[in-house]
C-alpha cells in the first residue's frame, strides 16, 4: 500500500497475465460484481495460483475494485485474470446498475435515498 | 449479457452503484469515505500509461516511474439488493481523470472543499461540470469550524444554481451521510423536473 517500490510492482503484476495488458472483454468495470461458480466446472484447464486466489475471494459476490484491493494488484491486472476465469466458466459477472443522465432511474434513486436514510 | 447471474444457487449478486468523492489535496476525501463506509477504506492503485495523456514532456524519461493513481474506496450496503460504493482519490492525483471507468456510470459526486483553500477543488468542479456529472459541494470545516456561511462559499466557487453547497464535517458519520442524501435529493429533484 503506497510503498516506495512502485517500480518493482509495475513489473511484476503483468507477468501474472503473461504480458497481456488489455482485457479480452469489457465486462469488468470497478463495481461489477464477480461470483465463483459453485461447483467449479470439471475441466482439466490449469489454474494459476492467482486465479485460485481470486476464486477463493469471490465465493460470495464481490466487486472488482474490492478484489483488486484484497489481492493488492492493479485493477487492470485483475480484470485480465477475471477474463480468463469467465472464459473458463469459473465465475459469473454482474454489471453495475446502468446510470443514464438522460432518463434517470427514479426508482433506483429512491432506493439509494431510503438506504442512506436508514444509516 | 452472456455469463450473467443465473448459473448458480448462490444468493444473487446485489446491484451496485457508486458515488465519487473528489476535491483538492488533503481536503478530507478518504476521511469522508471512512466515516460512512461499513468497511475500513480499501486502496487500489493503478499504473497509468502516459500514452494518450497529451503529456509531451515525458519524452526521453521512460526510465522514470510511471504514474500511479490511487483510489480509496468504501462500501455501504443499502439493502440486500443494493450496494453503494464510494470512491475517493487520496492525495494530489492530477491523473485520476484518466481513469475513465471511475466517472463512468457514477450516480454523481461530492466535491469536498477546504474553506482555507477552496481553489484546490476548482479542478474537480470543472471536471464534473464539463462532463455533466451531477455533484454537490461539501465544505469541510477545519476541526469542524465553519467561519463562512455556505452562501459565501457558493459565490466564491461560482457553482451554478441547483448545485447544493453544504457545510459538513468529513470526520462525522451523520454529517457525511447527510451530504450523500443531499446529493441524491438533488438528483431526484432534477429527475422530477426533467
Amino acid at each position: 500500500m503506497g510503498g516506495g517500490d512502485s517500480a518493482a510492482r509495475l513489473v511484476r503484476p503483468f507477468t501474472l497475465t503473461g504480458g497481456r495488458t488489455r482485457p479480452s472483454r469489457a465486462d469488468f468495470t470497478l463495481i461489477a460484481t464477480v461470483t465463483a461458480v459453485d461447483p467449479q466446472p470439471d475441466t482439466a484447464a490449469r489454474c494459476q495460483p492467482e486465479h485460485t486466489r481470486i476464486l477463493r475471494l469471490c465465493t460470495e459476490p464481490v466487486a472488482v475494485a474490492e478484489l483488486a484491493a484484497r489481492l493488492d494488484l492493479p485493477v487492470s491486472v485483475v480484470v485480465i485474470l477475471l477474463c480468463d476465469l469467465l472464459e473458463a466458466g469459473r465465475i459469473t459477472v454482474r454489471p453495475p446498475r446502468l446510470v443514464s443522465r438522460t432518463t434517470p432511474d427514479l426508482d433506483l434513486l429512491q432506493k439509494v435515498r431510503d438506504g442512506l436514510g436508514r444509516l | 449479457m452472456a455469463g450473467s447471474d443465473s448459473t448458480t444457487d448462490a444468493p444473487p449478486a446485489p446491484d451496485t452503484v457508486k458515488i465519487l468523492i473528489a476535491g483538492g489535496f488533503g481536503v478530507g476525501k478518504t476521511t469522508m469515505v471512512g466515516s460512512v463506509s461499513e468497511i475500513v477504506p480499501l486502496r487500489t492503485e493503478e499504473p497509468l500509461t502516459m500514452a494518450g495523456l497529451g503529456v509531451d514532456d515525458l519524452d526521453g524519461i521512460e526510465e522514470k516511474r510511471a504514474t500511479t493513481v490511487a483510489l480509496d474506496f468504501g462500501r455501504i450496503t443499502l439493502s440486500r439488493e443494493l450496494v453503494l460504493y464510494l470512491f475517493g482519490t487520496p492525495g494530489q492525483q492530477r491523473f485520476w481523470f484518466m481513469w475513465n471507468d471511475l466517472a463512468l456510470g457514477a450516480l454523481g459526486a461530492v466535491v469536498l472543499v477546504d474553506v482555507r483553500r477552496p481553489e484546490s477543488s476548482f479542478a474537480a468542479i470543472d471536471f464534473f461540470e464539463r462532463r455533466r456529472i451531477p455533484f454537490v459541494v461539501g465544505v469541510n470545516g477545519f476541526y469542524g469550524e465553519h467561519p463562512y456561511p455556505a452562501e459565501d462559499i457558493r459565490e466564491a466557487l461560482a457553482v451554478p444554481e441547483g448545485v447544493k453547497v453544504l457545510l459538513c464535517d468529513a470526520r462525522d458519520r451523520e454529517s457525511c451521510r447527510d451530504v450523500l442524501i443531499a446529493l441524491i435529493d438533488q438528483l431526484i429533484a432534477s429527475a422530477v423536473q426533467a
